[in-house]
């Protein structure tokens, strides 16, 4: 077989049984789309199961250079697949209870993944805007799934039209990085930037546009504001999605851009993103706090967790990079909980999203309270959680590169944070419920949001096999 | 495996951490059961630490009973454990108090009797970790980690301003404590260790040293708390349960007087020369100007609370003493003493206050009501009660004979070698110490009474009575023969006073 394709081999097996997916739908008459759901699952177990598999020992090119098979391109894709298989499981529960289930959110969940793996691996511009036009429109069209809502409409518009200009942007900047060096492959852009023959400042000029666009997908200030609005407008289901998968994508995007491609102009970005983190950052944790709809909430603290995932980039370092991966592997997993939460309080048409509905959950459950306290405290950085090792990690590496000021800057945003994350706890714990209607949901939820919520506290005990596979996946 | 080599420092952290899992599984159902195993599980925990303190070799001044396995191997993060003089004393008065704290919770706490045993076990097992950790993250883990299980006790079974005072309490320690962090950070990256042992060692410049000394400052200050980061305190105290005070006064901010010995004196030694002065400023006004605020309190606890501020400036004027010495007579004759004395006062200081934040829980469960006024005449419905009172509250003065004295009087009296005027600033607490302390007994116990529900008052029962005797008899033991604890710590101290006072500049 040629040996292109075998590289690409999980990609491949994704997108035909995506298609497959697809079929099975539109012939499926069950209301409960059980057989899509379980052969959407199935896909994403063969596709982790192939990436493992097949996982890269060095790096190796295909398509023209235009796709990357390495370890770190491996790790993110077998976490994307892993992570979406999780999601869907919350979705498919939370779906069911709202009698808005609909095949097509699985068909394009599937290809949104497909989009994230072909970011992962893109070795070249053109592959990076392929991958990411195919997870964003993906995206839009999940985020409107609800017609009836309007607050789903109204989301998905913004979505759509600002990440258009995102797209544009980044594509501005493409074509001037382009244009200057003659290459769309990101290491003979690395090597035509490393070279003194092209004006630095016009690259700069290029490069600050792709940025833009990277800051948008993550959701990075001061390009946030669809953030807030599209989580708080999403079904929470899409919501879910939104929050976990894609942001391993972005940061994927990040680092193929800015480390692969553009690496010689490392203190270049280096000032760029220390000004994204620090607004991230601040403007994150402050306007969280003034909140009362949790999902609004939680999109805000998304804000300045970007910001923190920024720091490790900035270290400019392979351990800083593996910082910044660590961080978003485990901020997936806490945003993953949390959603999956909203969801668990949720029941038919009534979407627990306001802060006052976890009101005494301690009460009304006390397993599911201490879920969400394990949740809220690894959020705010405090340990034995993951979210304290996450933390740590980053400003490890920024401090070991001499960014100490930056660092202390960052722990005092992540105090004003604490705050916001506290008040859930005394929601749940010192606050009466307003009424102590029993949560109703299925065993299989419950079991998935206490397998989240203990391994939040498991990995937080014993971080050191996902340091290590961070640390391998970006060795080089 | 024989007596003398069980994982002794594990077992002081785990064996409580695993009861109260196991407390919290079994739930509220069984209440008795419930009780009854959580005692056993702080009395065990008690008698290892006996153990510890048998078998502990007082001649020798390292680390002793040493642990050491992989925990993060990515980043040589090691599971490191060991005690030396200083931590020992602190390790036994944290089980000490964890029996009483229990017992004292017997009757009194109604809702979640399982949360509230657990929440308590665990935070001894923390507390118990913070002492003994060697490896700076571990240390930080315990350290921050033992925020929750207070936050969540001040939360749930604290009085009607108990939310304020759980979050201002938790950010308050928390902005302290990450700061820190960077300082152990950066210390990594000068270092390329974690371990404390070898960041004693390590060489610094001044103004390195000064900005981690400050991030160090920021930290413990917070926590011991000194004058003026102390305002978390009173509201803390305040609101918490009995239980939860007494932990937080009699370990908690002990804490804060560790993390001035392990870290900030042995790692930045030059920065804390450069600062010492400013520490005993602050330390005096700790010293006098919260005596005089502690004077016109109308709530007993807040009272207790800004006497527990107050009796801390003991400790870091003591910390800090020994610069003043040497910079003074150019000898550190006297400096044992002064930091000898500063040990001694956060030990005796642990019961002392413990005790009187108790007898504040027996009146307070019985009127529900924490200010002096409400009371008035406690002597003619509760006799033994007042008179264990009377104790405490001397010993709370520093009356020679009870553990209050000790410290106080070795600190002042090595105060002296530095500077007249130091001793006297600090020699005021004797006469601030005893005007607030026995005002508020005269108002609380003597007199008439004036209010029915004082007369009708029932004495302390046995169990409260059991409490109380077993601080009386260690409070007294420990002002006539301080030997014990002087014995301990004495090589170790003075061991470190000689590390301190050698520069580590480059």
């Amino acid at each position: 077989m040629n040996a292109d394709l075998i590289l690409a081999i999980p990609e491949i097996t994704l997108f035909a049984l995506a298609c497959l997916v697809l079929i099975v739908d539109a012939f499926n008459k069950d209301p409960l789309h059980s057989l899509t759901y379980w052969v959407t699952q199935a896909t994403l177990l063969i596709t982790l199961v192939l990436v493992l598999n097949n996982f890269p020992t060095d790096v190796a090119y295909a398509f023209n250079n235009g796709f990357i098979s390495d370890a770190m391109s491996a790790t993110l894709k077998a976490f994307m697949c892993g992570i979406t298989f999780f999601v869907f499981l919350y979705s498919y529960e939370y779906l069911k209870e709202q009698r808005s289930l609909k095949g097509e959110y699985f068909v394009l969940g599937l290809f949104a993944v497909l989009g994230m793996m072909i970011m992962a691996s893109a070795a070249s511009l053109l592959s990076v805007y392929l991958g990411l036009e195919l997870l964003s429109l993906s995206l839009y069209a999940m985020v409107a799934m609800q017609r009836d809502s309007e607050s789903a409409s109204e989301a998905a518009m913004k979505y759509f039209i600002l990440g258009a200009l995102a797209s544009g942007m980044l594509l501005y900047g493409i074509s001037m990085i382009y244009g200057l060096t003659g290459h769309l492959q990101l290491a003979s852009i690395a090597e035509a930037a490393s070279s003194d023959s092209i004006n630095r400042s016009y690259l700069v000029f290029g490069m600050i546009f792709m940025i833009i666009g990277i800051a948008f997908k993550l959701g990075a200030a001061p390009f946030h504001m669809w953030v807030p609005d599209v989580y708080q407008g999403a079904p929470t289901s899409v919501t879910l999605f939104i929050s976990t998968a894609p942001k391993l994508a972005a940061f994927a995007m990040a680092m193929r851009v800015l480390v692969d491609g553009l690496f010689p102009l490392i203190s270049d970005w280096q000032s760029i993103l220390m000004i994204l983190a620090v607004l991230s950052m601040g403007l994150g944790n402050i306007i969280a706090i003034a909140q009362t709809n949790i999902k609004r909430m939680l999109a805000y603290s998304t804000i300045a967790h970007v910001g923190f995932l920024f720091l490790g980039l900035i270290a400019g370092t392979g351990t800083g990079f593996s910082g910044s991966m660590f961080y978003i592997i485990s901020y997936a997993l806490m945003s993953m909980g949390a959603f999956g939460m909203i969801i668990l309080l949720s029941r038919n048409s009534f979407e627990a999203e306001m802060l006052d509905d976890f009101k005494g959950l301690s009460d009304r459950s006390p397993w599911f309270a201490f879920i969400m306290l394990c949740l809220m405290f690894s959020m705010a950085g405090v340990p034995p959680f993951l979210g304290f090792w996450s933390k740590w990690f980053v400003l490890k590496e920024l401090v070991a590169s001499g960014f100490v000021t930056l660092a202390a800057v960052a722990v005092v945003f992540s105090i004003i944070g604490a705050y916001y994350y506290l008040r859930i706890v005394k929601l749940m714990y010192f606050d009466k419920a307003d009424s102590m209607t029993a949560i109703k949901a299925s065993k299989q939820m419950r079991m998935v949001l206490s397998v989240n919520g203990l391994l939040i506290l498991l990995l937080g005990l014993a971080p050191n096999a996902l340091m290590a596979l961070c640390l391998s996946a970006l060795a080089g | 495996m024989t007596l003398s080599n069980l994982p002794l420092l594990s077992m002081l952290i785990w064996t409580p951490i695993l009861g109260g899992i196991w407390v919290l599984i079994a739930g509220d159902r069984q209440e008795e059961t419930v009780k009854y195993f959580s005692l056993a599980v702080s009395i065990i925990t008690f008698v290892f630490s006996i153990m510890l303190y048998c078998q502990f070799d007082i001649s020798y001044s390292g680390m002793q009973f040493v642990e050491e396995t992989e925990w993060i191997s990515a980043f040589n993060i090691k599971y490191h454990l060991g005690v030396d003089g200083i931590a020992l004393p602190l390790i036994l008065l944290t089980t000490f108090t964890t029996i009483l704290v229990i017992l004292a919770s017997w009757e009194v706490i109604e809702k979640r009797i399982s949360y509230y045993m657990c929440a308590f076990l665990i935070l001894t097992g923390l507390m118990n970790a913070v002492f003994i950790a060697l490896d700076v993250i571990l240390f930080y883990v315990f350290w921050e980690a033992m925020l929750i299980p207070m936050f969540l006790i001040i939360g749930i079974w604290g009085g009607p301003n108990r939310v304020y005072a759980t979050i201002k309490f938790f950010l308050y320690t928390f902005l302290g404590s990450v700061f820190m962090l960077v300082a152990f950070l950066y210390l990594y990256s000068v270092a390329g260790s974690f371990n404390i042992e070898a960041l004693h060692d390590v060489p610094l410049s001044l103004s390195a040293q000064k900005l981690i000394f400050i991030a160090f400052f920021l930290a413990f200050a917070v926590k011991i708390p000194m004058w003026p980061v102390h305002t978390w305190l009173p509201d803390a105290h305040v609101e918490a349960p009995t239980g939860g005070s007494v932990v937080l006064a009699a370990i908690m901010l002990k804490m804060g007087g560790y993390g001035f010995l392990r870290f900030s004196l042995p790692i930045t030694p030059d920065a804390s020369l450069f600062f010492s002065d400013a520490m005993i400023v602050l330390s005096l006004i700790a010293i006098v100007y919260i005596g005089f605020v502690a004077l016109v309190q109308e709530d007993m606890k807040k009272l207790i609370a800004y006497s527990s501020i107050s009796h801390m400036g003991f400790v870091t004027l003591g910390f800090f003493i020994p610069f003043a010495i040497v910079a003074a007579t150019g000898s550190d004759s006297g400096a044992i003493m002064g930091m000898e004395g500063a040990m001694m006062q956060m030990i005796s200081h642990g019961f002392i206050s413990a005790a009187m934040f108790l007898c504040v829980g027996v009146m307070y469960d019985r009127l529900h009501s924490r200010m002096i006024k409400d009371y008035g005449g406690v002597v003619n419905s509760m006799p033994y009660f007042a008179a264990f009172m009377m104790l405490f509250v001397l010993a709370n003065s520093g009356l020679p004979g009870t553990s209050g004295f000790v410290g106080e009087f070795l600190v002042i009296l090595s105060s002296f070698k530095a500077s007249f005027w130091i001793a006297f600033t600090a020699a005021l607490t004797l006469i601030l110490g005893a005007a607030y302390s026995l005002w508020m007994y005269k108002r609380v116990i003597f007199g008439d009474v004036t209010k029915e529900d004082v007369a009708e008052l029932k004495d302390i029962n046995s169990r409260e009575g059991f409490i109380l005797f077993m601080l009386a008899i260690v409070v007294i033991m420990f002002g006539v023969w301080p030997a014990p604890i002087f014995d301990v710590m004495h090589v170790t101290v003075e061991e470190l006073i000689k590390h301190v006072l050698q520069s580590k500049i480059l």
